[in-house]
């Protein structure tokens, strides 16, 4: 038995046991518990934690936003950002002018974007309804209505993340080799061609990064509808209440209640596991059918 | 390549995590003996305590002892650390100011806080006070401030209604129950078009203020929501008169801009709430406050101090708590910040009485609150349950006032919710 080997790679298990691995397991511990924030561990309760969380409709309002949310914001998101590195990747003038400006967003604190934007949708008082009914067009709910506060949310999120993913594209177009391109415009193919059949699938692995990591990203959102208004709470129908947020209200929130929070952590988790491996199976499916390898005409 | 990118994932998010528990470690240990004999005592606040002078103040009186200051820049910040740290057993401050409303769900872990109780500091506090801080007979917090509510009023707009805008007359005017109120303004709607208060979420807080027991009863037991006919009845009166209400929730966006723009006549006001309300109404001529309050006295707000049993220097934290919630202390307080005291000698004190607020047309705001303090005579019961239920009954007022539900739906939405606590 050779340890050196071993003992190179023991760093990253050892931090993963210790602040990946061990939570993980305590957190399926506590969710069997009745515990409280404070008094800590009480009785071993089974799954009756899974089976109230189960019913409540908060559990399934918090699903449905947190959803309606990730599609609204990882959507659009990818799409704009494979658009806005294919223009980088031209040849502009000013290059690297442009390239930081869209990661500006990315470094201003979600926080500080969200007091931005909350005045942007305020109801009565934003810009944006403002500029809607100077055009004769009806005012927007952003906070009474649940799809218009998802998309507000969706915004401060796109707003943010477009420019750090446009950055990951355009660094994976610049590994496509030109001679592709040059052989392309060969034979005759126009930009869009091009676009469609030699860079898309040549960012199949990066496309497959994004979107898993904007899949975990996007099912754990808390920040911005916690700071869409003061209260925090997700509205007073519950319209915009993530499962983070649900889970932090159980925990946290007047209930104290950490064996039901518990459980919200572990259903989240096994969600996000299954929506994980569901988009990498068919992101690899879309990328692989549009392939030069494979390809089906 | 692929494991790389995993490896550089899950590597970076155990930095992240190492940092989190690293920033963690320096936050906790406050206080301990220092060298030769110091003391060193730490004091957590949040928003505007007006203590900073005094703590030199104590220093300088006190060899030997040296005062760190916390400061939470707001209360719910300041309740995240509370509550983390007794979870955790350690990382508190010496001192620890609470927040009156916490005591609700502090109460059940009495026995971590010291029992203040002391002949020396006995009837020190308006009675209210120091009884809503008593529990099972132990003193777990000294009072510091207290929110005795008055109503603030926008002069020019009710001058240009048949109210008389007058603070003594439409104090006299206003005086009664919340009916009277909402009556006059219904008056004041109908002659000016401008909404009488800024929103049901704010008006009812006040009003459930009012009763003795508003959720649960006296051994903690939650009243169901379907049988809470007292809260029901507050409810349907202020659907009775939602057209009245501007239909804004405090503290949102929307809330703030309307100060700006003549969005409401008149609104509940605690003393603390002169400072956000002057803030928000920055260049806005014509605010006043009036010694009024429909259904007699209500309390907003208000703090204490507390010192946690797991602190080393127990007995000086609680000889520090003492000095700076007694009188002469918190009339400093008041004078540096507004913190209206909660100590009877303070109430009475010329650095109190006589003070005025010249944004509130020179209001004699000291005059006014002391007055509204002493009408108060009645501090709701909370129990453990009572922030998941009132949080409850504000978002049901929410869907209909800001959201515009209509309000049996709404009571019909809440009835679920209540359900769904389990309790």
């Amino acid at each position: 038995m050779r340890f050196t080997p071993f003992l190179f790679i023991s760093p990253f298990f050892v931090l993963f046991l210790l602040t990946g691995l061990f939570p993980m397991l305590y957190t399926a511990w506590v969710s069997l518990h009745d515990w409280d924030l404070i008094r800590g561990q009480g009785d071993f309760v089974g799954l009756a934690n899974f089976q109230f969380v189960l019913g409540t409709d908060s559990f399934y309002k918090a699903l449905r936003n947190t959803f309606s949310i990730f599609l609204l914001s990882s959507v659009p998101q990818v799409i704009a950002a494979i658009l806005i590195a294919y223009v980088l990747d031209a040849n502009l003038r000013a290059k690297t002018f442009w390239r930081m400006g869209v990661l500006v967003p990315f470094v201003v604190a979600p926080v500080a974007v969200s007091l931005i934007f909350a005045k942007i949708f305020a109801d009565s008082s934003g810009i944006v309804n403002g500029v809607l009914t100077a055009i004769d067009l009806p005012a927007v709910g952003w906070h009474s209505d649940a799809l218009a506060s998802h998309v507000a949310i969706a915004t401060m999120v796109n707003f943010r993340w477009t420019g750090y993913n446009a950055l990951i594209f355009l660094a994976a177009m610049q590994a496509v080799p030109r001679e592709i391109y040059e052989a392309a415009i060969i034979d005759g193919t126009g930009r869009m061609k091009r676009f469609w059949h030699v860079t898309v699938p040549m960012l199949r692995p990066t496309i497959v990064f994004v979107v898993i990591t904007s899949t975990i990203g996007g099912l754990q959102i808390f920040d911005e509808p916690r700071m869409f208004d003061t209260g925090g709470q997700g509205g007073a129908s519950r319209q915009w209440m993530t499962l983070t947020m649900y889970l932090y209200e159980l925990g946290w929130g007047p209930q104290v209640a950490f064996g039901r929070a518990s459980a919200v952590a572990w259903l989240l988790f096994l969600i996000i596991l299954a929506f994980g491996i569901l988009n990498f199976l068919i992101t690899r499916r879309i990328a692989n059918a549009g392939g030069p390898a494979k390809s089906s005409r | 390549m692929k494991i790389t990118r995993r490896t550089a994932l899950a590597a970076s998010a155990a930095t992240a995590a190492t940092a989190a528990v690293v920033g963690c470690s320096t936050n906790s240990g406050g206080g301990g003996g220092g060298e030769g004999g110091d003391i060193e005592l730490s004091v957590a606040t949040f928003n505007e305590f007006g203590y900073e002078d005094l703590f030199a103040k104590y220093e300088e009186a006190n060899p030997g002892v040296k005062i760190t200051h916390k400061k939470a820049a707001t209360s719910d910040d300041a309740r995240a650390n509370l509550m983390t740290g007794l979870a955790a057993g350690s990382g508190l401050a010496d001192v620890e100011g609470v927040e009156v409303g916490w005591w609700a769900e502090l109460a059940q872990y009495a026995d971590i806080f010291e029992d203040l109780a002391d002949p020396a500091v006995e009837g020190r506090w308006l009675d209210w006070k120091a009884e809503a801080a008593t529990i099972d007979g132990k003193l777990i917090g000294y009072g510091t401030d207290i929110g005795p509510e008055a109503l603030a009023y926008r002069a020019d707009l009710v001058g240009k209604s048949e109210l008389p805008s007058d603070r003594t007359e439409l104090a006299e005017t206003l005086t009664g129950d919340w009916r009277t109120y909402f009556e006059a303004g219904r008056q004041f709607v109908e002659e000016t078009g401008i909404p009488w208060f800024d929103g049901a979420g704010g008006t009812f807080n006040g009003m459930v203020q009012q009763l003795t027991h508003p959720y649960e009863t006296a051994d903690g037991t939650p009243v169901p929501l379907a049988e809470n006919t007292d809260v029901k009845a507050i409810y349907d009166l202020l659907v009775e008169f939602k057209d009245i209400s501007a239909g804004f929730k405090q503290w949102e966006e929307d809330w703030t801009a309307a100060f700006q723009s003549d969005g409401f006549a008149t609104m509940l006001c605690p003393p603390w709430m002169m400072g956000p309300l002057a803030g928000n109404a920055d260049d806005v001529e014509g605010w006043d406050i009036a010694d009024v309050f429909p259904g007699g006295g209500g309390n907003w707000g208000g703090s204490y101090l507390a010192v946690p049993a797991q602190g080393e220097n127990v007995e000086e934290a609680k000889k520090l708590a003492a000095w700076l919630t007694a009188p002469e202390q918190q009339v400093v307080a008041f004078q540096a910040v507004g913190a209206f005291p909660s100590q009877v000698d303070a109430l009475a004190d010329e650095g109190v009485t006589s003070a005025v607020n010249e944004f509130f047309n020179s209001a004699p705001v000291g005059e006014i609150y002391s007055e509204r303090a002493t009408a108060i005579d009645v501090q709701p019961f909370m129990g453990p349950n009572f922030f998941v239920i009132n949080t409850v009954l504000a978002d049901a007022i929410t869907r209909w006032d800001v959201d515009g539900m209509d309000p049996a739906e709404s009571w019909e939405q809440a009835l679920t919710a209540y359900d769904e606590l389990g309790l």
